[in-house]
């Protein structure tokens, strides 16, 4: 059985149809990357999975739960799901430490010192322990961002989900959070990334999916995908990407 | 309540005389204030050390008094020393230097956010620079104090009813004065309160019209 | 009687003045900010009926003028059978003006909050309420503390309209000193004094607050 089984999803805001029946599975211990231009649905397809944005029709599964059952206690099951946002999106007024603990203590019912010893091993895990009494302020965006990944991991999710966790970083700070990611996956934990980090996708990356107008165009191992793209749009993206962020594929 | 309803419909013209006096009142104590505001303004920029200094302790006495103590000082104090200058008059001046201190301060904010990028742009185009000041920082400084010249225009305007206090037949007093024959002062001053309501909406919607007629992207001044 | 002999006599008077207005100011501004944050609540987060309750009481409360509201609810109310003694009137109010500015800048600093801070709390499991607690609110809260600490500067100001329905405060006892004593403009330049320096108290503790919620990353000073 699959981890995470998206099936048909549709998601429009007014008018603009974002996504336009996407399917795919998610094993375990599998790294997703999705590409594909902007505007295509990649973050709300992200958004999809974990349900802040719930899809307009379709279906969404975490191992046997069906998401999309407005029966299912979402604020349960999203503790599953790790995500990493863009922008970081730590809260500002809570310092490195507190960022961590917080869900322990609020949503897992955890008490105070466990879950504060708990946080500093997630926080020594992305290399940041020195750093916990700091406020989002005081530290570079590749520290916000691991520190967004160590709030993540302390939920033990069993997915964690990455929406361009490093479009957002100074080129000399996109190292250090690649290097957690990888980590991560080496380490077996499934994730889904949306990312044009195109050398982090080839190397760790089980499969790469191409999307745009909400629809999933390609999906191939990276190998693959690189070396032999499909179709002539996934070409073109790809050969734009490489212009742009200067990898040689 | 149909009664009631009738009664105030009857005595609206009579309220509605009131309203004259407010607005005048309103717009001369703005104009006062406007006028002393941009010279603070301007003072406080490009003023030597001791004159802000000064200018700032006018801005926090104009500020910190209360409308109706300033408004008593100068109605029934400065007449003690010989300057007399009715009830009108020193409703404008209490109002208006109030007003004045607030309107220094939208001024000022308009014209530091412009940033001096912007003179040396036009300097640098062969403009002088009072070509600079009236074609380039003007048009940009008054779209940035729209919005809080129109907060500053509605605050005078529920401030206006103070007058009240000295005597001036505006509003209220037209209120109290059916009150007296009529005994109804809950009609009275509910109409007295629905005035106001439509002058405050009005008055914000009229400028917010003109805001927009002069919108420019990257200016939002009506998005508030 | 020289002005300051006369002064030492009727000091109970002003301290009792004195007291009305540091009361009137201390209830209305830590009532009217415990009610904003269901107003607020409401606006951001309730359904359709929330919403609209919640606007229509802030728009028609800071659409018309503190001192018609408070003939109204003195002098009218009355009419209906609720007889209201001057101070309580007073305090309805500027509780009720107090709530709706309030709101109006708690939601400002509601409205400061990127959308991604609900996301993240939502990603991590906690609930709506829990977010909003826990989150969003410690953050708004911050954001609008000079907007807060200005609103109660207002207020100390505003205390002095409830003169006009004869509430005894510092005001009030200026008047009757006045009319007694027949120095209007020596009190009213002290009581302005005295005004200035409540204010000036204020400002003070407020910044003290600022001082003591400051965390890195919220330097609200520019949004001032």
């Amino acid at each position: 059985m699959p981890l995470v089984k998206v099936e048909n999803v549709k998601k429009s805001f007014g008018k603009n149809t974002v996504l336009d029946g996407v399917s795919f599975t998610i094993e375990k211990g599998e790294v997703k990357v999705i590409i594909g231009p902007s505007g295509t649905g990649k973050s709300t397809l992200l958004r999809c999975i974990n349900m802040l944005a719930p899809p307009d029709s379709g279906k969404i599964w975490l191992e046997e739960t069906e998401l999309t059952n407005p029966k299912t206690n979402l604020h349960h099951m999203r503790q599953k799901i790790g995500m990493v946002f863009q922008h970081f999106a730590l809260f500002k007024h809570l310092k490195a430490i507190d960022n961590v603990a917080l869900g322990l203590v609020k949503v897992k019912g955890m008490n105070r010192s466990d879950a504060y010893k708990k946080a500093m091993v997630d926080l020594q895990k992305v290399g940041l322990a020195e750093h916990a009494d700091k406020y989002p302020a005081q530290l570079s965006g590749g520290q916000q961002q691991r520190v967004g990944i160590a709030r993540a991991l302390a939920m033990d999710p069993i997915v964690m989900l990455f929406d361009e966790p490093t479009s957002a970083l100074d080129p000399e700070l996109i190292g250090e959070v690649l290097q957690v990611m990888q980590d991560l996956a080496k380490e077996g934990m499934t994730m889904v990334c949306v990312t044009h980090e195109m050398g982090f996708a080839k190397s760790v990356a089980n499969e790469i999916i191409f999307m745009e107008h909400g629809h999933i165009l390609e999906a191939s191992a990276p190998q693959e995908m690189f070396s032999n793209p499909k179709n002539e749009r996934t070409r073109s993206f790809l050969h734009k990407i490489a212009e742009l962020y200067g990898e040689t594929l | 309540m149909l009664e009631s309803m009738l009664y105030i419909l009857t005595n609206f013209p009579l309220l509605l005389k009131g309203v004259v006096i407010a607005i005048e009142i309103t717009v001369a104590s703005i104009l006062l204030g406007m006028v002393l505001g941009i010279l603070v303004a301007f003072l406080k920029i490009y003023g030597s050390k001791p004159m802000k200094k000064v200018v700032s302790v006018y801005e926090w006495i104009f500020r910190g008094i209360p409308q109706l103590v300033l408004l008593f000082i100068v109605y029934f104090g400065l007449p003690e020393i010989g300057l007399n200058f009715g009830p009108f008059i020193s409703v404008v001046i209490g109002l208006g230097l109030c007003s004045s201190a607030y309107q220094a301060q939208i001024y000022r904010g308009a014209i530091l956010s412009i940033g001096s990028e912007q003179m040396e742009a036009g300097l640098s185009l062969g403009m002088s620079k009072f070509k600079t000041l009236f074609y380039i920082i003007l048009p940009q400084a008054v779209r940035l104090s729209l919005p809080g010249f129109t907060n500053e225009f509605t605050i005078v305007l529920k401030d206006s009813p103070l007058a009240y206090a000295v005597g001036i037949a505006e509003i209220l007093k037209y209120g109290r004065d059916l009150i007296v024959t009529s005994f109804r002062p809950f009609e009275i001053y509910l109409a007295c309160a629905i005035i106001y309501f439509v002058l405050f909406q009005g008055f914000y919607y009229l400028f917010r019209f003109i805001a927009s007629r002069y919108e420019v992207p990257g200016f939002l001044i009506t998005e508030q | 009687m020289s002005f300051f002999s006369a002064l030492y006599k009727y000091l109970p008077s002003f301290g009792h003045g004195l007291w009305l207005t540091i009361l009137l100011t201390i209830i209305a501004a830590i009532l009217g900010f415990l009610a904003s944050i269901p107003l607020v609540l409401g606006i951001l987060y309730g359904n359709r009926f929330w919403k609209l309750l919640s606007k229509g009481f802030i728009t028609i409360v800071r659409g018309t003028p503190l001192l018609v509201q408070l003939f109204f609810i003195y002098y009218g109310l009355p009419a209906l059978g609720w007889r209201i003694a001057p101070f309580n009137a007073a305090l309805i109010g500027f509780i009720l003006n107090s709530a709706a500015y309030q709101a109006e800048y708690l939601k400002g600093g509601f409205l400061a909050i990127t959308t991604e801070q609900m996301e993240a709390a939502y990603s991590i499991g906690l609930t709506k309420w829990q977010a909003i607690r826990e989150i969003i609110f410690p953050q708004a809260f911050r954001f609008a503390i000079p907007a807060l600490s200005n609103e109660v500067i207002y207020l100390v100001k505003y205390t002095s309209v409830a003169y006009i329905i004869q509430v005894p405060e510092l005001l009030a006892q200026a008047k009757f000193f006045a009319s007694d004593t027949f120095k209007h403009l020596e009190i009213y330049l002290l009581i302005g004094a005295v005004y200035l320096m409540l204010i000036w108290i204020v400002s003070k503790l407020t910044d003290k607050l600022e001082k003591k919620l400051y965390i890195p990353g919220f330097d609200i000073s520019h949004l001032k």
